[in-house]
C-alpha cells in the first residue's frame, strides 16, 4: 500500500506492507534511523515518536494507519543540522544518557511533556518517562536532565503550544519580533544558570 | 517480531464496519492498537484483515445527558484524562487513568478498546463494571445495549459477536453534590498490569450519611467484579464492616495465582485495597460543602 507521512514537516511517500510498522518504515523506507527499535512490542519507549505532538509508541501504529498525522521523529528536534536542540543538551550536561540507546525516546517524551507543562515537578518527569525503560543510568541523571531542560526552556521565552514548536522551524513570537533572539537562546541561558547548568 | 500478513481496510462508516466484520469473520478491529498489536507481534493473534475505526466521528468524544455521561468507543484515553466535562462528572474514572498504561500508550489507546479487549486486570473495565455502566454494541442489523458485568464474560471474553463493533460506553453520573472516590493498585511497577486494583465511590447527604455507595475490584478474579456494599448505606461512613464484606465475596471466589504473586496475597491485597478505597472516598466526600 502507498503511504503518504508527514515527517517533520516533510512528506514523505512509502510503499509498504500493511503489517510494516510506522517504526520499521521509518527506519528502512525513510532512513530515519534515530528512533531505535527495542522491544517492538510496546514495553520499551526506544522507538517513541510524537504524534501530533503527542508521544506514541512507533512499533505500536502501522505505517499505514499514519498518514494525515504529524509526526516528529528525533532527528525534527535539533534547530539546524550538527545542533542540538534544548532537551537534547540538557541530556548531554547532565550525563543523562550512557549507551544511548533509550535517549531518543526519552528526549521526545520529555519535549511532549515541556510543551505541555513549563514547570514539571519530579513526579510529573518520573510520571512522564514512566513508559521508557534505561538499562544504563538508573534515571537518576535522566530527570536531572529534564529538570534542566525545563529551566531553561522558561527562561528562553520561547512561545509553546501542545503541539510543540514545528521541526525545524525557528519558533518566534511575533508580538516580540524584535526582541526574541533568533539563535543563541542556549548561551542566554546558560550564562542565567551557575557552572553552566552543571551543579 | 514481526505480525503476520493481513489486509487493512479504513471503513468511511460504522456501518460498512460492521458489514465487513460481518462478512469475514477472521477480521479483527483495530482502533488504538495498543494491545492488539503486541499480540500481532507475538502472533497470538493473526486476523484476516485489520478494519480501523479509529478516525470514525460517529466514534469519537463525549455526550453529556442529565445522568449518563457516554463516551464513544474511539475516544483516546488521553483525551479524556484532559476533558474537564468528563473529570468532573466522572471523578472515578478521571482517577483511574492515570494507572492506564503510559502516557504513550493512552495518548493512543482508547477506552472502548480496553472494554472490548476485557483484560481481567484493566483499570478501566474495573471502573465501568463497578459504576454500572453500559456498554453500546453497533451491528449491521442494529445497536443493542448491555450491561458492563453482563458484556465481560471472562479474561479477554465478551459478549460481542461477529458483526459487533463497541460504539460507546454509558457511564452513569452521580447528581449528589457530596461524592468521593478512590483508586488503589498494586503491581510489579508503576503503570504495569494490576496484581489487583481497588475502585470505590460513594456519596454522603448534608449531615454525612452514606446515600449511595459503589465499590469494585479488578485482577482477583477472571473479571472486575462488583461488590455490594448496601450494608454501608445510611449510617455514618464507615469501613469497620467492609473488610468483612469484602472477605465474604472473595471466599467464594476463584483466584488466580501465577508467578508474580499467589491467590492468598491476592485475597488479602483486595481486601486491605478496598478498605483504602473506601477510606479514600469517605474522606474526599466529607470535606466537600454541603449543599
Amino acid at each position: 500500500m502507498k503511504v503518504s507521512l508527514e515527517v517533520n514537516g516533510r512528506t514523505c511517500e512509502a510503499d509498504v506492507e500493511p503489517r510494516k510498522t510506522l517504526l520499521d518504515t521509518l527506519r528502512e523506507d525513510l532512513k530515519l534511523v534515530g528512533s531505535h527499535a527495542g522491544c517492538e512490542h510496546g514495553v520499551c519507549g526506544a522507538c517513541t515518536v510524537l504524534i501530533d505532538g503527542e508521544p506514541a509508541r512507533a512499533c505500536l501504529m502501522f505505517a499505514v494507519q499514519a498518514d494525515g498525522y504529524e509526526i516528529t521523529t528525533i532527528e525534527g528536534l535539533a534547530p539546524a543540522p550538527g545542533e542540538l536542540g534544548v532537551v537534547q543538551d540538557a541530556f548531554c550536561e547532565t550525563h543523562g544518557l550512557q549507551c544511548g540507546y533509550c535517549t531518543p525516546g526519552m528526549i521526545l517524551t520529555a519535549h511532549a511533556l515541556l510543551n505541555r507543562n513549563a514547570e514539571p515537578s519530579r513526579e510529573d518527569i518520573v510520571d512522564a518517562i514512566s513508559g521508557n525503560i534505561c538499562r544504563c543510568t538508573g534515571y537518576g541523571q535522566i530527570v536531572e536532565a529534564v529538570e534542566l531542560a525545563a529551566e531553561r526552556l522558561r527562561k528562553a521565552n520561547v512561545p509553546r503550544n501542545e503541539r510543540g514548536a514545528h521541526p525545524n522551524a525557528p519558533v518566534n513570537d511575533p508580538a516580540a519580533e524584535h526582541d526574541a533572539p533568533q539563535e543563541g537562546v542556549l548561551e542566554a541561558a546558560e550564562a542565567d544558570t551557575p557552572h553552566g547548568g552543571r551543579w | 517480531m514481526k505480525p503476520a500478513p493481513f489486509d487493512y481496510v479504513r471503513p468511511a462508516s460504522l456501518r460498512e464496519a460492521c458489514g465487513i466484520l460481518a462478512a469475514d469473520e477472521d477480521a479483527r478491529i483495530i482502533a488504538g492498537g495498543q494491545t492488539l498489536v503486541p499480540m500481532l507481534a507475538m502472533r497470538l493473534a493473526r486476523p484476516s484483515r485489520l478494519v480501523d475505526i479509529a478516525r470514525l466521528d460517529e466514534l469519537r468524544g463525549i455526550r453529556a445527558e442529565p445522568a449518563v455521561l457516554t463516551i464513544g468507543a474511539a475516544t483516546r484515553q488521553v483525551e479524556i484524562e484532559r476533558n474537564d466535562v468528563a473529570r468532573r462528572a466522572l471523578p472515578l474514572l478521571a482517577k483511574a487513568l492515570p494507572w492506564v498504561g503510559h502516557p504513550p500508550t493512552r495518548s493512543r489507546g482508547t477506552v472502548g478498546g480496553s472494554i472490548a479487549h476485557a483484560d481481567p486486570s484493566a483499570e478501566i473495565p474495573l471502573v465501568a463494571v463497578t459504576l454500572g455502566a453500559e456498554i453500546e454494541i453497533a451491528n449491521a442489523s442494529g445497536d443493542s445495549t448491555t450491561p458492563a458485568d453482563e458484556f465481560i464474560i471472562g479474561p479477554m471474553l465478551t459478549a460481542v459477536m461477529p458483526g459487533d463493533c463497541v460504539r460507546a460506553i454509558r457511564f452513569p453520573v452521580w447528581s449528589h453534590p457530596r461524592i468521593g472516590t478512590g483508586f488503589h493498585e498494586v503491581s510489579a511497577r508503576q503503570s504495569d498490569f494490576a496484581f489487583v486494583a481497588a475502585a470505590a465511590q460513594v456519596a454522603l447527604d448534608e449531615n454525612g450519611g452514606c446515600i449511595e455507595a459503589a465499590l469494585g475490584l479488578g485482577g482477583v478474579g477472571d473479571r472486575a467484579i462488583r461488590i455490594d456494599v448496601s450494608a454501608l448505606l445510611g449510617t455514618a461512613p464507615s469501613t469497620a464492616e467492609a473488610a468483612d464484606i469484602v472477605r465474604a465475596v472473595l471466599a467464594d471466589l476463584e483466584v488466580g495465582s501465577d508467578l508474580h504473586v499467589s491467590d492468598s496475597y491476592r485475597r488479602r491485597v483486595a481486601v486491605t485495597l478496598a478498605v483504602r478505597a473506601l477510606e479514600d472516598a469517605f474522606a474526599e466526600a466529607a470535606g466537600k460543602v454541603p449543599q
